[in-house]
């Protein structure tokens, strides 16, 4: 088999494990690439039958504009179920990444993420993390326990042999669901590409408004964006390699403008895909300690 | 939905870019995955080999490269100005910090020719179950050593282990060349001590290659500091190796995932082709209740299949409305597997609670969940020097071979044949954790290559015409306690009430169905296996069925409830003392064995086992039999063994 169909397959029957395992399973649809190949999979798996869960998308009320219309159409083309959640006390506190810092991605992520799950009593929760990413997902099981807390513990980790998944949770007790664990970005894109699947245009480079701080370019996607005294937006060729919050999210400058340039960037790229995301960079090893404290 | 023309490459004037993917795409069209697993004890430089290999590969992009450079300097163990390759793979702060491995990590790099998943597994002793998580899923393995200290004892038990897990394909890597310059001798000593050894385990193929990952000699190209070594590098070998398993070619197996029933017009069976091919037209069976049809479609998103092999990910649907459930097994009418509920297989405990054979866990294999419990612990392998030693319990990272008994009769393939239909995990029940993994060798019951039928009359009917609910009466206790008495009078007493009983005496069936028997261990054990088949083929019938046994070991008695089943298996304990017995003596039997006469007589010189916690007991010694068919009678009633609570569409 062609490594993409033995990963294709992988996925698919970790996906139908999943709906088949657990009481109320979700899928987390952040929107971005990695999503969008998620919501391919999961119309694959369970064919001619829709998939049996919802989809649940965290707003922290300050994504990509573009990245909001995407969900929508896609969700309507494909008929299925989407919930969409933000968190009220952040919303009445006016957090916002310009004034809350690291304490904004706590509340309108983290926090976020868990009312939602605690309210919809979601047991099995698939997410999109590939192993790749990051250092800490490298170790990470393809079926990752959650306390009732919704914390990882990853010293204590089941052991996962074979295709054989422990999906068992006690009542409070959840497992996040990685069905992408085995690929690498480049797979991601090839399989996009082989499949011709729809991603959001803020992959591909185009002239965009953006200022540069701290080293990192930001695109104004709206006027909430507070520029400083000095700045002035400029249009620059860019385009991102993961999608979030626009205020936090790093863009690239490129002249990459289809699927066939991003690729063929990618294979002289010397640069790995977080390095745009602006959370990681808080210290060696925040994600690892941002996975313990719940989000994904 | 699933095309959208936007993202295909223009058509009319391709742009530079996209002939260089299509070139590239074209090259690696064709490319496979290789799943492999790096192990090797502490020091012998395991993470810095993968290290190098993802490096030389360009798989290290240039801003982890300088977060590199700098863990480098302040943890790195690898002294001034070089990189420590290491750090790359270290991924929790915790191991950071100590400078081990903790947890089996996943590694992925790219070559024209093919995909790797490196699962690496840790080398330290306490996490033999991360290995074998690693392994589990693994068709090659790279076992380091170290040139300055050669085969050691966690070399053996890596190999050991990769055995157990079934990898057949073992990369012997001697690393740290560097430091023992370069020397032949010493490269040739290492491999002649280890290729007896693997050998010796079944490891069908090794390839030994002297190397340094830290110097990067044989990794990617032939090293110039090595001439002597004629063999491939590291990347080339693992570029170009054989792994397959034939997975295709052998049975086709198709444990069924999830029930598709997207309206009343379909019903699909959706699942992973486990093993084999399968195309449309041919006759399956579903596993285990045997019920068989033909394969009307095979059903993707991209269109219906003609064929689907080994592998693939699929929905099948069936041209007759057979009852087929998730855990089902769909196989070939014509080639079916073994079932069994009562296996050998070798168990790796991953639980800081011991095992507790008797003790119910839930049994995963593959889609289906059961639950069994361990009935008896063969042996405990010491993994360093292979020993089999006795053992009452399995601990944390030991492995042992054991009798598991399962609910139900379940499909399955021996773990050399088959690693997704041989292989099981249990479950602790209160903790949900995962405790043990299995590797089935073969089926304790010698049923295992029939065809099941399915019943079209069970139990239930046979019951209800009846109008009693059949059981199985195991009297046990020492010769000349009482049981034949009981069951004869028994017997009477349940015909004269217009029940349907019948008797299995122990000394009559040797008679006639076990005259070829002796009393040797393995006859004994025959014995009492068919006696509990006959039994169990009688209680099906309808009958409550009288069997008086001596039945000395809790073992037998456990297996025997096993086939027969929980609900219907009662365990009567006739009990009296052996001097009562010896005084009673009716077959003179006692006096031969007090003289000697008669070797291993149960109660004189073999023990007998009490029931631990039998459902009934007759206390011989202080009652008549009279009194003790009374009390067995009174409990029959009370458990409504005697009366069927129908739906009145019986007789």
């Amino acid at each position: 088999m062609k490594h993409l169909d033995s990963l294709e397959a992988e996925s698919i029957h970790i996906l139908r494990e999943t709906a088949a395992q657990f009481q109320r399973p979700v899928l987390m649809y952040s929107i971005g690439k990695d999503s969008s190949v998620l919501m391919h999979l999961a119309r694959k798996a369970f064919f001619p039958s829709r998939p049996p869960f919802p989809f649940l998308h965290i707003d922290t009320t300050w994504k990509f504009h573009e990245m909001i219309a995407f969900r929508d159409r896609r969700v309507a083309e494909e008929e299925v179920d989407l919930i969409v959640h933000t968190n009220p006390d952040g919303l009445e506190n006016k957090v916002t990444p310009f004034t809350h810092g690291a304490a904004y991605t706590d509340i309108m992520k983290t926090q976020a993420l868990r009312q939602a799950l605690t309210a919809g009593g979601y047991d099995g929760v698939i997410g999109g993390a590939r192993r790749d990413e990051e250092k800490s997902r490298a170790k990470e099981r393809v079926f990752s326990f959650r306390d009732a807390h919704h914390r990882w513990d990853p010293k204590n980790q089941k052991p996962e042999l074979w295709n054989t998944y422990n999906g068992r949770t006690n009542k409070g007790e959840s497992v996040r669901v990685f069905p992408l664990s085995n690929w690498t970005e480049l797979d991601i894109w090839l399989y996009i590409l082989r499949e011709g699947i729809p991603v959001v245009p803020l992959y591909l480079a185009k002239d965009r408004p953006v200022v540069e701080r701290d080293g990192a370019l930001i695109m104004v996607d709206d006027d909430r964006f507070p520029l400083l005294p000095n700045e002035t937006p400029m249009m620059k060729s860019v385009r991102f390699r993961t999608l979030g919050c626009y205020p936090l999210t790093g863009a690239i400058e490129s002249e990459a403008a289809t699927l066939h340039e991003i690729i063929a960037e990618m294979l002289v790229a010397r640069t790995s895909e977080r390095q745009g995301r602006l959370i990681d960079q808080d210290q060696s090893a925040s994600m690892e300690l941002k996975k313990q404290e719940g989000y994904f | 939905m699933d095309g959208t023309p936007s993202n295909a490459a223009p058509s009319a004037h391709p742009s530079l870019a996209a002939q260089r993917v299509q070139t590239y795409l074209e090259k690696h069209e064709d490319k496979g995955l290789l799943r492999l697993l790096t192990c090797g004890s502490v020091d012998d430089g395991k993470s810095t080999l993968i290290g190098r290999l993802l490096h030389d590969t360009k798989q290290v992009f240039d801003d982890l490269m300088s977060a590199l450079e700098r863990d480098s300097k302040v943890s790195g163990t690898t002294g001034p100005g070089r990189v420590d390759y290491a750090l790359l793979l270290d991924g929790l702060q915790a191991e950071r910090e100590q400078g081990i491995t903790i947890d089996a990590a996943y590694r992925y790099f790219n070559t024209e020719k093919r995909k790797f998943v490196v699962a690496d597994a840790p080398g330290h002793e306490q996490y033999t179950r991360n290995m074998c998580t690693a392994a589990s899923t693994a068709e090659l393995a790279i076992l380091l050593v170290d040139a300055r200290k050669g085969v050691i004892t966690q070399t053996r038990r890596h190999t050991y282990v990769c055995s157990l897990m079934g990898i057949k394909t073992v990369v012997l890597a001697v690393n740290k060349m560097d430091l023992r310059d370069y020397d032949q001798g010493v490269f040739d000593a290492i491999v002649a001590a280890y290729l007896p050894f693997a050998a010796k385990l079944g490891i069908d193929t090794v390839t030994c290659i002297p190397l340094s990952a830290l110097e990067g000699d044989n990794i990617v190209a032939p090293s110039p500091h090595m001439p002597w070594y004629t063999g491939p590098a590291l990347l080339p070998f693992l570029e170009e190796v054989d792994v397959a398993t034939d997975r295709e070619h052998s049975s086709f197996r198709f444990p069924v995932q999830w029930v598709n029933r997207p309206n009343l017009d379909f019903r699909g069976f959706s699942g992973t082709v486990v093993s084999g091919a399968i195309s449309v037209g041919d006759g399956v069976s579903t596993l285990p209740s045997g019920q068989k049809s033909k394969v009307a479609r095979i059903v993707t998103k991209d269109g219906d299949l003609a064929r689907a092999v080994a592998g693939q990910a699929v929905t099948l649907t069936l041209t007759d409305e057979i009852d087929v459930s998730r855990g089902d097994m769909l196989v070939p009418t014509e080639d079916q597997p073994a079932m069994g509920d009562h296996f050998t297989a070798n168990l790796i405990w991953m639980d800081s609670n011991a095992l507790m054979p008797g003790r119910e866990y839930l049994v995963r294999m593959g889609p289906r969940q059961t639950r069994g419990q361990v009935t008896s612990i063969k042996h405990k392998i010491d993994v360093n020097t292979m020993d089999e030693r006795p053992a009452p319990t399995l601990e944390l990272n030991d492995v042992g071979l054991v009798n598991l008994s399962i609910d139900r009769a379940l499909p399955f393939d021996p773990y050399t044949e088959n690693r997704d239909t041989g292989s099981f995990i249990l479950i602790d029940r209160l903790t949900n954790a995962t405790v043990g993994a299995g590797m089935i060798q073969f089926s304790l019951w010698r049923s295992t290559n029939l065809a099941w039928q399915h019943l079209e009359i069970g139990p239930e009917q046979r019951a209800r015409q009846k109008g009693q609910r059949p059981c199985v009466l195991w009297l046990t206790g020492l010769s000349g306690s009482g049981k034949s008495t009981i069951a004869n009078l028994l017997d009477k007493r349940l015909y004269a009430e217009g029940h349907h009983a019948t008797m299995l005496d122990g000394d009559n069936v040797r008679h006639g169905l076990n005259n070829d028997l002796g009393f040797t261990a393995q006859d004994r054990v025959e014995n009492i296996r068919r006696v509990t088949e006959v039994a169990s083929l009688m209680a099906d019938a309808g009958l409550i069925t009288l069997v008086s046994f001596i039945s000395p070991y809790r073992e037998e008695r456990n297996s025997a409830k096993v086939r027969i089943g929980d609900a219907r298996f009662v365990e009567i304990y006739v009990k009296a003392d052996v001097a009562t017995c010896a005084e009673r003596d009716p077959k003179g039997l006692y006096k031969k064995a007090l003289a000697g006469e008669i070797k291993n007589f149960t109660g004189v010189d073999a023990p007998y086992e009490e029931p631990l916690d039998p459902t009934v007991t007759v206390d011989t010694a202080n009652s008549t039999p009279e009194e003790a068919v009374e009390l067995i009678l009174d409990w029959l009633r009370a458990q409504g063994f005697l009366s069927v609570e129908g739906d009145g569409s019986g007789i």
